[in-house]
């Protein structure tokens, strides 16, 4: 690469050339304000929050879009630049709703942090504001356009990077707003319920739909066996909540803070995605026999689910008809368990900490409730989780040693790498590729699934056949690999899509990290370390030596495939109308 | 909630006009604002089904679409009267009272700026600046204008209609 010398703040620096002032600040550890700038996402310089003074130019100029060049000298603290800073803070506070007391995201908001950072003392002006509608008919996000500071981030997100496009900008001067078309809500138009929104909104203007009360009020009716699941990615995130750094494992951690929240039982997701994988596996060696729909597409993420029903209904037969892990679990905890414990499966109420909003939707699905009751009822983000360990005053940083609960107590390392983009890709070929071969295979780590490239491949030979497999994450990447396929540019026998960049670990429930670490560090790969550690880590890394995936087909289901199994842990998809006209 | 009445592409003419207009724009850059006056010509206003029907053929979200539907007063969202009035409230009309001649308008047609009468009778729009300021108030009745106004002729004005 070639570099250029240029000077920022009287110190000279070589950096390359294709940087921008903000980039080559942040080489030479300048810290510059920024609002509406997310590396890679929105680069727009429409906030103004990072104008410095550059030699040579008449006005101040915005860091994140400004090139450097040969010779560039940079000054980013004159009284100029700070002066230019505040009052542009001031004028984007001065029609904020400023209660931030009871915004979700005090504390964790960019803009309340920006205030402090340049001493914002007193507001001088009065913005005309409006007093918009919140639309919260979603049952997964929230919209609150009076915290929105049109940053536009949720914007991009949802247009260029998830290729879903139901937000935009609208209207003008102080009624702009961030919206879906005809002022409609997020519920009526083809949203996937992803919450990447969410997680690159600076303020609280997105967040998702807080279930908290109906969890507390659970727990605390005596009639209920109210039990919870956790999924994967849950446990290599929710540690930031409490001030840990990116990437730390607080399994037992969070086991222990579930238990001192009431609940009965703290069972592992992991186990049912073992059971997915079970399911899964048969399902693609029976359509691979028996000349059924290829590629089998994976079905655990809703928002890709919900993505694949409005937008590409030609594949809905593609998609595998396994119901996502946690839906499976809580189909077996209302039959199976609810058998073998001897409790009216009425009485059970099942939570599940997932990183994912969209799951929320998912659990309201009518179909997904085989047993006759809800499989799950209640679905909390990690970010609600939090909020309930905090709001017991719950030491999360001490809390005694503690592992999941029996009857379906641990899981294989398959079930822990679900949580990461190819997870679900790497778990299946650890079982099919040992079915197809006869005997156990040594070699089960299929790095080239892993990895936050947009779309992997894979060809993996076993028992004389070669099976090839393709991973997408991120719906923008998902789009680019199904219209490969429709336009017959590429085969597969196997898909694996996440509707999350990066996979669950980096889902639209998880902790939200703010511009200035998101910009610089990827959080999506330090969370999937701590995945594969955690795989490293367990005794049993095959779904189907997992002894209690064992036990279940022996004590219930059979085996895969079986009409008990079609009854509780398989499902249905319907092609849903984008932009219905009454 | 902005609603539209309409909910089809309008008669077989108006649907092949607005396919012929997408067809001539189809793959430039920039063609939504062309595509987009044209089609409120056809239709003489741009509803959910036509921006729907864009949205699809030009591949932009109707997100976007609305967007800029909403961003240029240009561009609207409700059917248009067969008889257009249009209040100049540039500055000159608006000194000279050209506010009072709206509120004697949204009073005697019962309804709000923007929007047409349920007979689809008649129109009501603001509008910049027509170039008659010497006549200021003015206001336009699809190509007929009126200058000079004082609110009590309004009532005589609409009876011509």
């Amino acid at each position: 690469m070639e570099m250029v010398n240029i000077t920022i703040d009287t110190r000279k620096i070589q950096v390359p050339k294709n940087y921008t002032v903000l980039e080559a600040a942040k080489y030479a550890n300048i810290d510059i304000p920024t609002l509406c700038f997310l590396k890679d996402i929105n680069e727009i310089g429409a906030c103004r929050m990072c104008v410095v003074e550059i030699k040579g130019s008449r006005s101040l100029q915005a860091a994140c879009v400004y090139p450097v060049s040969e010779g560039l000298e940079i000054y980013t603290q004159t009284p100029a630049v700070r002066e230019a800073r505040k009052v542009t803070l001031e004028l984007i506070l001065s029609n904020h709703d400023r209660k931030c007391l009871t915004c979700v995201r005090s504390r964790n908001c960019e803009l309340q942090k920006l205030a402090e950072d340049l001493n914002i003392k007193d507001i001088r002006f009065e913005g005309e504001t409006y007093k918009q509608p919140i639309d919260d008919f979603s049952p997964s996000i929230v919209r609150d356009p009076n915290k929105c500071v049109l940053c536009r981030r949720c914007v991009s997100m949802c247009k260029n990077v998830q290729g879903v496009a139901v937000i935009d900008t609208m209207e003008r001067g102080f009624k702009t707003i961030v919206s879906p078309a005809f002022h409609k809500s997020l519920d009526e138009v083809p949203c996937t319920m992803c919450g990447q929104c969410i997680n690159v909104c600076p303020v609280g203007a997105l967040r998702e739909k807080d279930d908290t009360d109906k969890v507390w009020e659970a727990l605390a009716n005596k009639d209920l066996h109210v039990v919870v699941q956790t999924a994967p990615a849950v446990r290599v995130a929710l540690g930031e909540e409490f001030g840990m750094p990116i990437g730390t494992r607080v399994t037992s951690n969070m086991i222990a803070a579930l238990r001192r929240l009431g609940f009965r039982k703290v069972f592992d997701t992991d186990t049912a995605a073992d059971l997915t994988i079970m399911e899964e596996g048969h399902e693609l060696l029976e359509r691979i026999k028996n000349g059924g729909k290829l590629p089998l597409i994976t079905s655990c993420s809703p928002g890709w689910i919900k993505f694949c029903e409005h937008y590409y209904p030609e594949f809905l037969d593609n998609l595998s008809t396994c119901k996502s892990p946690h839906e499976m679990f809580g189909a077996v905890l209302k039959s199976y368990y609810a058998e073998k414990m001897g409790i009216d499966p009425s009485k059970i109420f099942v939570v599940s900490i997932m990183p994912c909003t969209a799951k929320k939707f998912e659990a309201q699905r009518p179909e997904l409730s085989s047993t006759g009751y809800p499989d799950v009822d209640v679905v909390l983000t990690t970010r609600e989780l939090a909020r309930m360990i905090r709001e017991a005053g719950i030491d999360f940083t001490e809390l005694p040693e503690r592992h999941f609960d029996d009857p379906m107590g641990e899981a294989s390392g398959a079930g822990v790498i679900f949580g990461a983009t190819g997870g679900v890709m790497e778990a299946a070929l650890r079982t099919v590729a040992e079915i197809l071969e006869g005997k156990s295979i040594d070699n089960i780590e299929y790095t080239q699934v892993r990895g936050v490239e947009g779309i992997k491949e894979a060809t993996v030979e076993a028992g004389g056949m070669k099976i090839k497999a393709a991973v997408a994450h991120g719906l923008g990447n998902a789009r680019k690999l199904l219209d490969r396929i429709k336009a017959g540019e590429a085969e597969y026998h196997f898909v694996e899509i996440m509707a999350c960049p990066g996979g669950c670990v980096n889902g639209g429930g998880q902790p939200i990290q703010p511009s200035k670490v998101r910009s610089w560090i990827d959080i999506r790969a330090e969370r999937a370390k701590a995945i594969y550690e955690e795989d490293r880590s367990l005794p049993i890394r095959k779904s189907h030596e997992n002894p209690k995936v064992q036990m279940l087909y022996r004590e219930y289901f059979g085996e895969p495939g079986s009409h008990k199994a079609h009854e509780l842990l398989h499902t249905k998809y319907t092609p849903r109308e984008n932009y219905p006209e009454k | 909630m902005a609603e539209t009445n309409c909910c089809c592409l309008g008669d077989a003419t108006q649907a092949r006009k607005l396919q012929e207009v997408i067809e001539k724009y189809k793959g430039m850059d920039g063609a939504l604002i062309p595509v987009l006056h044209e089609a409120q010509e056809i239709y003489g206003y741009l509803p959910l089904s036509v921006q729907k029907k864009i949205s699809e053929e030009l591949n932009v979200s109707l997100a976007e679409i609305y967007g800029v539907v909403t961003f240029y007063t240009q561009f609207s969202l409700n059917p248009k009267g067969k008889y257009r009035i249009s209040v100049c409230l540039g500055t000159a009309c608006y000194v000279k009272g050209a506010a009072a001649i709206i509120d004697k308008l949204k009073e005697k047609l019962g309804i709000d700026v923007g929007e047409c009468t349920e007979d689809g009778k008649f129109s009501l729009d603001a509008c910049r600046c027509v170039g008659a300021c010497g006549l200021a108030p003015v206001m336009m009745i699809n190509d007929d204008v009126y200058g000079r106004l004082v609110p009590d002729e309004i009532e005589g004005i609409l009876k011509k209609y």
